[in-house]
């Protein structure tokens, strides 16, 4: 674990909700310009990790370092302003404001100069969010809203992206062209991306490590290639499955 | 229609010429289908293309513009839903739901969840609270089935642990599960599932599998289901009904859609190389459905075009013709999902459309000119025959030499106004390098004489529907804005004289 590149690391972070504990004892890193998965059981504790980050709810233990900056117990907004961006899980876009607005909730307002580049963007990625700029997002449809969920964390120009499932409501066709747009931004602009996913397989096919959880603990971890291999791994989140 | 001939008991919903507008968008365009009793049928489609408006008619959330929704009970009642208030819907219809972002009560546990969802005939065994209140034991026993129930279902979807848990505890693959036994325990006849597959994994997504073909198989419930996961839908769905902006577009088996074209272009986007395999799959087997399904459409294409402009020369119809009418008109025709079914239609189709067979086999010379740098525009009148007869003819003598095998090493029949008979100084770019163009796109692509970004980013419309035809993805050059790309990649490689692997335009 080369700690002194790694643009995030998360050192034995333990997480509660009440008395329960989520997460136990977890360390993850993703390096600069990496593409870093987590993959898991429904209720492992992926989303929650993903969430301690921006510290809803926060760390008991452990801490957290952003490009050698501890963020453990700074305030959620200060976290966004280092540029990190998440796409939440289930959405969580803005119901009464159009599609514009919601991509101008999302831009960095210290890098304004970009907006209507970055706004192109997002649109040559989702075509279908052009077609519907006026609209409220609360009407769209399920799929669009992650489009814009995941649109609206672009928006950020961030350094780190945390992406909660954005395979979610998507149709196939779409699923392949975020994967290769992630892609794409981390070949391209250096992005680093943390993502969970439950399709597990496309994960690991497009990440460069991954992690496995289960129940809050993070049982293995290593290159993408290996986990793939992995016969557990295999048993336990690839079979049945897509594709 | 599919069941056209069974109509009656055999449908539990009939969908009749359902359209919903919002404003001026139109969510469903005039769609007909059919739910049988007994089954599981499957709403798929690309995002937005109406499939949850389509719930929202049937379960009286949206009041639809047009159309008819006729629900047939298992005692024969027949309920017109279009017209009824939602919570009618459940209490009467029997059609229950679940929603594709959870709608759980969050803040009440589990159980209560589950014993909400009971709340009519507790109602009415409680005698509207007044007998429930004096403790009448016809109360304590409905309190009583009401958990039994619930307990059954919690069992059935593994949650009789978290019973008194906050629902909105649950993680989200559970929410969902609840959601389907919040659903159940309302004894509904007609089940619709918004994304019940929905973040969940491989294996979860098994055991959801194994649920819904429970409930199917003992409950006798019928499922209507919307779903992205195709290892649920295809395994488990007994009939597919596929949408692509408000309009079906396919409808059938599980195997017929996966492999009709159309789906295939608008929602499944199959792989090149999953393609190739299809493709050698199908040649294994002796019968070439999809190729011969995408070969028989280009032919039709072409044979539209030469019906509505009988006069005019096909090469420069194809090159210059209207966007529009191709797809409309192949889709009216023959349904493209007909198509797709079997090689019989396309043996049956070849020598119907051929009209004069009279080329020699495989073999278009009216493109194929090996030294010609460009093929002109305008074709004399007189080779218009050929081609299509050519194709025509190289299809039935030859079903396997689609365009994606015969490696010919000039340019083929239907190439664009731009081709080039060779790339220009003998280098061609890394046509890959557009999103959308695979190793297989790109091979077709050369064929057909096609080497430069620069080549993309000057075709016309007509030249997009002559590419479409033998890349055999229609819409795809347009929505994958290809052309802008291209001249993106031209422009990068004008400024820097060599980036990557293409040999710079110019």
């Amino acid at each position: 674990m080369s700690e002194n590149k790694a643009l995030l690391s998360i050192e034995n972070v333990e997480t509660y909700y009440g008395n329960i504990r989520a997460l136990s004892g977890v360390t993850v890193h993703a390096d600069a310009g990496e593409i870093v998965t987590l993959i898991g059981a429904n209720g492992a504790g992926k989303s929650t990790l993903m969430m301690t980050i921006f510290g809803m709810p926060r760390a008991r233990t452990g801490r957290i370092m952003f490009d050698g900056k501890d963020i453990t117990h700074l305030p959620t907004h200060e976290i966004a302003r280092l540029r990190i961006a998440q796409s939440p899980e289930g959405r969580r876009i803005f119901p009464r404001m159009t599609v514009q607005e919601n991509l101008q909730m999302g831009a960095s307002l210290d890098k304004l100069e970009f907006f209507d580049e970055d706004v192109r963007k997002v649109f040559d990625l989702f075509p279908r969010l052009k077609e519907r700029i006026n609209q409220r997002g609360g009407t769209l449809s399920g799929g669009e809203q992650q489009m814009l969920a995941i649109g609206r964390a672009l928006m950020a120009r961030p350094r780190l992206l945390l992406l909660d499932e954005p395979s979610l409501g998507l149709a196939p066709l779409i699923i392949k062209h975020i994967f290769e747009a992630i892609k794409e931004l981390n070949k391209t602009t250096g992005l680093t991306v943390f993502l969970v996913e439950q399709n597990a397989f496309g994960a690991l096919k497009l990440a460069d490590r991954g992690y496995v959880m289960v129940n809050g603990i993070v049982t293995m971890s290593g290159a993408s290639k290996d986990l793939l291999a992995n016969p557990e791994v295999r048993a336990a989140y690839l079979e049945g499955g897509r594709h | 229609m599919v069941s056209e001939v069974q109509k009656n008991n055999s449908a539990i919903l009939r969908v009749e010429r359902l359209s919903m507008k919002f404003g001026g968008l139109i969510a469903i365009n005039d769609l007909n289908f059919e739910a049988k009793r007994g089954a599981i049928t499957a709403l798929i489609g690309p995002n937005g293309a109406g499939k949850t408006t389509v719930f929202n008619c049937i379960t009286g959330f949206y009041k639809p513009t047009e159309g008819m929704l006729t629900m047939t009970r298992q005692n024969g009642e027949e309920y017109l839903l279009e017209r009824m208030a939602d919570f009618v819907i459940t209490k009467k219809a029997k059609v229950a739901r679940t929603f594709q972002n959870i709608r759980l009560f969050s803040g009440l546990t589990v159980l209560e969840n589950l014993l909400v969802a009971q709340h009519n005939p507790l109602m009415l065994s409680s005698g509207y609270t007044i007998l429930g209140l004096l403790g009448f034991p016809t109360y304590k026993k409905a309190a009583a089935d009401a958990i039994e129930k619930a307990r059954f279902w919690l069992e059935k979807i593994n949650l009789v642990d978290r019973a008194d848990d906050p629902a909105g505890d649950l993680p989200y693959g559970a929410q969902r599960r609840l959601e389907i036994a919040r659903a159940m325990c309302t004894e509904p006849e007609l089940l619709c599932l918004d994304e019940p597959a929905a973040g969940l994994n491989a294996r979860e997504s098994a055991e959801l599998n194994k649920l819904l073909l429970d409930i199917r198989d003992e409950t006798g419930t019928s499922i209507l289901l919307i779903e992205h996961d195709m290892s649920v839908v295809m395994e488990i769905s007994d009939h597919v009904v596929v949408l692509e902006y408000g309009t079906k577009i396919s409808d059938g088996t599980p195997d017929t859609v996966k492999n009709d074209p159309k789906v295939i272009a608008a929602y499944l986007g199959v792989e090149d190389e999953e393609i190739v395999e299809m493709l050698e799959h199908a040649e294994a087997a002796g019968v070439d459905d999809i190729t011969a399904a995408v070969d028989l459409m280009s032919t039709e294409a072409i044979q539209e075009l030469e019906e509505t402009h009988p006069d005019a020369p096909v090469a420069s119809l194809v090159a210059t013709g209207p966007a529009r009418p191709i797809r409309p008109a192949v889709a009216k025709k023959q349904s493209v999902a007909k198509v797709a079914k079997a090689t019989k239609v396309s043996e049956d189709a070849a020598p119907a459309k051929a009209v004069p067979v009279k080329a020699p086999p495989a073999k278009s010379p009216s493109a194929k000119a090996p030294a010609a740098t460009k093929v002109s525009v305008a074709k004399p009148v007189a080779e218009k025959p050929t081609v299509t007869g050519a194709s025509a003819v190289a299809k039935k003598s030859a079903p396997k030499s689609a365009p994606a095998k015969a490696a010919a090493p000039q340019i083929k029949a239907g190439a664009t106004a731009n081709a080039l008979a060779a790339p220009r100084e003998g280098k061609a770019d890394r046509l890959i390098d557009i999103k959308g163009i695979g190793p297989v796109n790109e091979r077709k692509l050369n064929e057909h004489g096609i080497f430069h970004f620069d080549q993309i980013a000057s075709w016309k419309k007509a030249d997009i529907i002559a590419a479409e035809a033998y890349l055999a993805f229609d819409g795809r050059i347009a929505r994958e804005d290809w052309i802008g790309q291209a001249k993106a990649l031209v422009k990068a490689s004008q400024k820097k004289p060599a980036p990557k692997k293409s040999g710079g335009a110019k």
